[in-house]
C-alpha cells in the first residue's frame, strides 16, 4: 500500500500531505522535512526511485511541484509512477491546465479529488472518467447545499 | 471565498515573523467563530484552519469543530468536517472516538456521496475499536449496494483487516463473489482485499486458490480485449488492475504446483504480448516477471522472465534499468546462470550517471563475480573504483576485497589487487579490514619484498589514507630489512636509507591527519625496526622516550612499554620485536625450516608467557612458538 503522498514545491513548501497510516504529528513533520531534503537534492536526470528508511520512494516533478509517494517493499514502483500521473491528469482535467496556484488556493478540492481516487493507500477507481464524474456530482451536491434556501425550503415544505 | 483571502494575506507576508503574526490573528478569529454557533461560514472557517495546519502551525483546537461538522446534516459541512478529521484527528486522539457514531449513521445514508465520506474517513484513520464496531456495516455494504459503494467498502474492509486481522473472517465469503463484478473499481478492490486476506492469514490461501481460474480469465480479458477508452493507458487495458491481479496470482501460486500450473500459460501470454514501450506496459511486465520468478514456473518461463529483465537493462528509461537490477539482485543466487548472461550489460551500468543505478550495478556485479570471470570483473571493478561516488566507496572496497579473497587466481594477483585498492582508495577502506589484509600479506612470503616496496612508495607521497598508512606501517616494521636492502625483482630499485624510513614513520606519528590507530601502528613499526636496523637505534630510543609523555593514553602506554624494553628488558626486545618464530629451550638447529632467533635458557614460564602475550598484543606479527620446556604446551599464535 501507499503509506503517504506529499506534494511540495522546489522551495520546500508543502502543498498537500496525505497519510494512510496512523503517525504522530511530530514524526510526520520530521519525515516530511527529511524526505523533502533528500528529494530536492536529486539531480534532474536521476531515477525516480530511491530507498529511504524501510520504504521505497517514488517521485516525479511536474512543473514546480514534486509528487512524492512512499510505498512498501512489495509495491510496484512503475505502477506507482502511473498512479502519480493519473492523479496529475485528474487535477489537470478538473482545474483545466492545473498549476501550483490552483493547488494552493483550492487545496480542499485537491484533497477531495485524491480521496475519490485513492483510499487507504490503494486505488478505488481505475477509470479516469469515473473519478471525475463522482467529483462533479459531489460538487453539485455541495453547490445545492450552499445555495440560499427559501423559507419554505428551510421548513422542508418545498 | 474567505479562505482564499486569508491565503492571499498569508502569502504576502514578507518574513517568517510577519507570517506568524498573520496566522496568530487568523487563528484567534477562527477560534472565536468556532465558539459562536454561526452556521453560515463554518465550512470556510474550518478550511482556513486546515490551510494553517498544512503550513505547520498547531490546529488541535479545531478537532471538536470537525466532530461537530461531521454531525451536520449539510453535505458541504460534512465534506470539510470529514476532511478535517482525516487531517487533524488520528486514532491516537480521544476525539476520534466521538465521530464513530456519525460515521455509523452516514454509512447508511441515502446519499451515496455521504456514505462515501464516511467510508473514506474510516479507511483513512479508523482505529481498531472503530473498525471492530463498524465491520458488520462494511460487510453489509460489500454485498448489498451499487458499484460506487462496493468498491469503497472493499478498500475499507482492507483497512479493517490490516487493523484487526481476525476480522478477515467476516469478509472472506463476500470477497470471492466480488470477483464476478464487471466494474473495474470493484474488481480492483476485491483483488486488493483478497490479497490482504491471504497475506494476513495463510489459512485463506486454499480457499482463494479456487479463484485462480477466475483471475486468469480476468487477466485474459484485459490482455486480449480491444481498445477500451475508459481503461486504456498507453495501449494497455487497465494496467492498475493487471498489476494487482498478477500480484495476487503470485501469492496464490507460491509453493503450490497446481495453482502455478493453472497460471503458467497466462503468464507466458502476458510476458510475450505486453508492449513495454511505455511505463504502463513495463509496469505490467515487471509484475509478471516477479510472479514468474516467485511461483513454481517451468524453466522456460523463468528464462523468458530473466530475458525480459535483460531487455529492461537496455531500456533508455533509467527507471526501468533500475527496476531491472533490483529484480536481478533478488534472483541472482537462485538463477545465477541466467543472470550471468547479462553480466556485460550490468557492468556497463557501473558507468551510469545516477548513483542509485550505480549502487545496484555494484551489488549485482559483486554477486556475479566467479572463478571464471574474476580477472575481467576485477578490471571493471577497479575501474569503477576510480570514479566511484563517495557514498559507495567503502562498500566497493569491501566487496572487492571479498571477491579477491574468494577467487584470487594467484597470490601475486591477490597482493596486487590489495595494493591497488589501498593505494587508490585507502581512505575508504574500512578499518576492520586492516587485520585481515595484514594476515593475507604475511602469508604471501615470496612477495614481502615487493609488497613493502610498493607500500613504502605509496606512503611517501600520501599519508592521509588511514588504512593504507596502517598496513604500510605494519609492513615496514615487519619487513623493514627487505625494504632497506633496496632491490626487489619486480620494481625499479630505489635507495631507501634507515633515516628515510624513520622520517616517514615519524611524520605519520606527528601528523594531525593520522588517526590514533595509525599512530599506534607507526610507533610499533619504529620499535620493530630497532631489531632490523643498525645505525639509528638511538634515534628510535629517543622517539620512543618522547612519546612516553604523549597525551594520547594508548600511545603513551605503548611508548612506556617500549621504553622499558630498551631499558630493563633489552634482552627480550629482540625476541618480541622480531618476526616469525620463537624457539625456546633448544639449541639452534639447521634442520628446521624456520628462522631461528634465539635461545633463552633459564627463563621462567611467566617470562615466556608474557613475551608471547606481549608480542601478540603489540606487534600483530605472525609467529609460532615452539617450546620444548616441558611445563608449557605447544601453541600457535597468529
Amino acid at each position: 500500500m501507499m503509506r503517504f503522498m506529499l506534494l511540495f514545491s522546489r522551495q520546500g513548501k508543502l502543498r498537500l500531505q496525505k497519510w494512510y497510516t496512523a503517525t504522530a504529528e511530530r514524526d510526520k513533520k520530521k519525515m516530511v522535512r527529511e524526505l523533502m531534503q533528500v528529494v530536492l537534492a536529486r539531480k534532474p536526470k536521476m531515477c525516480s526511485f530511491l530507498e529511504w528508511r524501510d520504504l521505497k520512494i517514488v517521485y516525479k516533478r511536474y512543473a514546480s511541484l514534486y509528487f512524492c509517494c512512499a510505498v512498501e517493499e512489495q509495491d510496484n514502483e512503475l505502477i506507482t509512477l502511473e498512479v502519480i500521473h493519473r492523479f496529475v491528469e485528474l487535477l489537470d482535467k478538473y482545474f483545466g491546465s492545473v498549476c501550483e496556484l490552483d493547488i494552493i488556493f483550492n487545496f480542499e478540492k485537491a484533497y477531495f479529488i485524491l480521496d475519490e481516487f485513492l483510499m487507504g493507500g490503494e486505488i478505488q477507481d481505475t477509470s479516469k472518467k469515473g473519478v471525475l464524474k463522482a467529483i462533479e456530482q459531489a460538487d453539485l451536491l455541495q453547490e445545492e447545499d450552499e445555495s440560499p434556501r427559501s423559507v419554505l425550503e428551510e421548513m422542508g415544505l418545498a | 471565498c474567505p479562505e482564499n483571502e486569508m491565503i492571499r494575506v498569508i502569502r504576502s507576508a514578507r518574513t517568517q515573523g510577519e507570517e506568524r503574526g498573520v496566522i496568530q490573528r487568523e487563528c484567534a478569529a477562527i477560534r472565536a467563530q468556532f465558539r459562536q454557533a454561526d452556521s453560515g461560514g463554518r465550512s470556510h472557517n474550518l478550511a482556513k484552519l486546515l490551510y494553517v495546519h498544512m503550513l505547520g502551525y498547531p490546529a488541535h483546537f479545531g478537532q471538536m469543530e470537525c466532530v461537530r461538522m461531521i454531525a451536520s446534516p449539510r453535505y458541504s459541512e460534512k465534506r470539510i468536517g470529514y476532511l478535517g478529521a482525516m487531517m487533524l484527528l488520528d486514532e491516537k486522539q480521544d476525539a476520534s472516538l466521538l465521530i464513530t457514531n456519525s460515521i455509523k449513521n452516514d454509512l447508511s445514508h441515502s446519499s451515496q456521496y455521504i456514505q462515501s465520506l464516511a467510508l473514506c474517513t474510516l479507511a483513512c484513520m479508523g482505529s481498531a475499536e472503530m473498525c471492530r464496531d463498524l465491520a458488520p456495516e462494511i460487510e453489509r455494504l460489500l454485498k448489498a449496494s451499487n458499484s460506487y459503494i462496493k468498491k469503497k467498502a472493499a478498500l475499507c474492509a482492507v483497512h479493517i483487516v490490516r487493523k484487526i486481522p481476525e476480522l478477515g473472517e467476516l469478509f472472506t465469503p463476500s470477497a470471492h463473489s466480488l470477483l464476478s463484478d464487471k466494474n473495474h473499481g470493484v474488481l480492483h478492490g476485491a483483488v486488493v482485499l483478497i490479497t490482504e486476506l491471504c497475506e494476513r492469514n495463510p489459512g485463506n490461501l486454499d480457499e482463494f486458490r479456487k479463484a485462480v481460474p477466475e483471475l486468469v480469465q480476468i487477466m485474459k480479458g484485459l490482455v486480449t480485449s480491444g481498445y477500451s477508452p475508459e481503461h486504456n493507458v498507453a495501449g494497455i487495458s487497465d494496467p492498475f488492475l493487471q498489476v494487482r491481479v498478477l500480484r495476487l496470482l503470485r501469492i496464490l501460486g507460491r509453493n503450490n504446483d497446481e495453482a502455478s500450473d493453472a497460471m503458467n500459460d497466462l503468464l507466458a501470454q502476458v510476458a510475450t504480448n505486453t508492449d513495454s514501450s511505455k511505463t504502463a506496459g513495463s509496469a505490467v511486465l515487471y509484475e509478471t516477471v516477479l510472479t514468474i520468478m516467485d511461483i513454481k514456473s517451468e524453466s522456460g518461463l523463468r528464462v523468458l522472465a530473466v530475458n525480459i529483465l535483460g531487455r529492461f537493462l537496455l531500456n533508455n528509461d533509467r527507471n526501468i534499468r533500475y527496476i531491472s537490477m533490483t529484480s536481478l539482485q533478488k534472483i541472482v543466487q537462485t538463477d545465477h546462470t541466467a543472470v550471468q548472461r547479462h553480466r556485460g550489460t550490468i557492468v556497463d551500468c557501473l558507468k551510469d550517471q545516477d548513483a542509485s543505478v550505480k549502487r545496484r550495478a555494484l551489488e549485482l556485479s559483486l554477486a556475479l563475480v566467479s572463478a571464471a570471470n574474476i580477472r575481467s570483473m576485477m578490471k571493471e571493478l577497479l575501474r569503477f573504483l576510480s570514479t566511484c561516488p563517495p557514498e559507495l566507496r567503502s562498500h566497493a572496497t569491501s566487496g572487492i576485497f571479498n571477491a579477491a579473497e574468494r577467487y584470487a587466481p594467484s597470490q601475486r594477483w591477490h597482493i596486487d589487487t590489495i595494493l591497488h585498492v589501498l593505494i587508490t582508495a585507502g581512505g575508504d577502506v574500512r578499518d576492520e579490514t586492516v587485520p585481515n589484509l595484514i594476515q593475507l600479506i604475511s602469508v604471501a612470503s615470496e612477495l614481502h619484498c615487493y609488497t613493502v616496496h610498493k607500500l613504502y612508495r605509496a606512503l611517501i607521497s600520501d599519508i592521509s589514507q588511514q588504512s593504507l598508512v596502517q598496513v604500510a606501517c605494519w609492513c615496514i616494521g615487519e619487513y623493514g630489512d627487505l625494504l632497506l636492502k633496496g632491490d626487489c625483482d619486480e620494481i625499479e630499485p630505489m635507495q631507501v636509507t634507515e633515516d628515510d624510513v624513520l622520517d616517514v614513520l615519524e611524520t605519520i606519528l606527528q601528523s594531525h591527519m593520522s588517526s590514533p590507530t595509525s599512530r599506534g601502528f607507526a610507533l610499533t613499526a619504529i620499535m620493530k625496526l630497532s631489531t632490523r636496523i643498525t645505525n639509528n637505534i638511538d634515534r628510535i630510543r629517543s622517539v620512543v622516550s618522547i612519546y612516553g609523555s604523549c597525551i594520547d593514553v594508548e600511545l603513551q602506554q605503548r611508548a612506556v612499554e617500549y621504553n622499558a624494553l630498551f631499558k630493563k628488558y633489552d634482552h627480550m626486545r629482540y625476541l618480541i620485536m622480531s618476526s616469525h618464530t620463537i624457539i625456546l629451550g633448544i639449541p639452534m638447529s639447521k634442520s628446521t625450516g624456520f628462522k631461528l632467533h634465539s635461545v633463552v635458557e633459564g627463563w621462567s614460564p611467566q617470562d615466556i608467557l608474557s613475551v608471547i602475550m606481549y608480542k601478540h598484543t603489540y606487534t600483530q606479527s605472525n609467529f609460532v612458538v615452539i617450546c620444548v620446556v616441558p611445563t608449557i604446551l605447544h601453541s600457535r599464535y597468529g
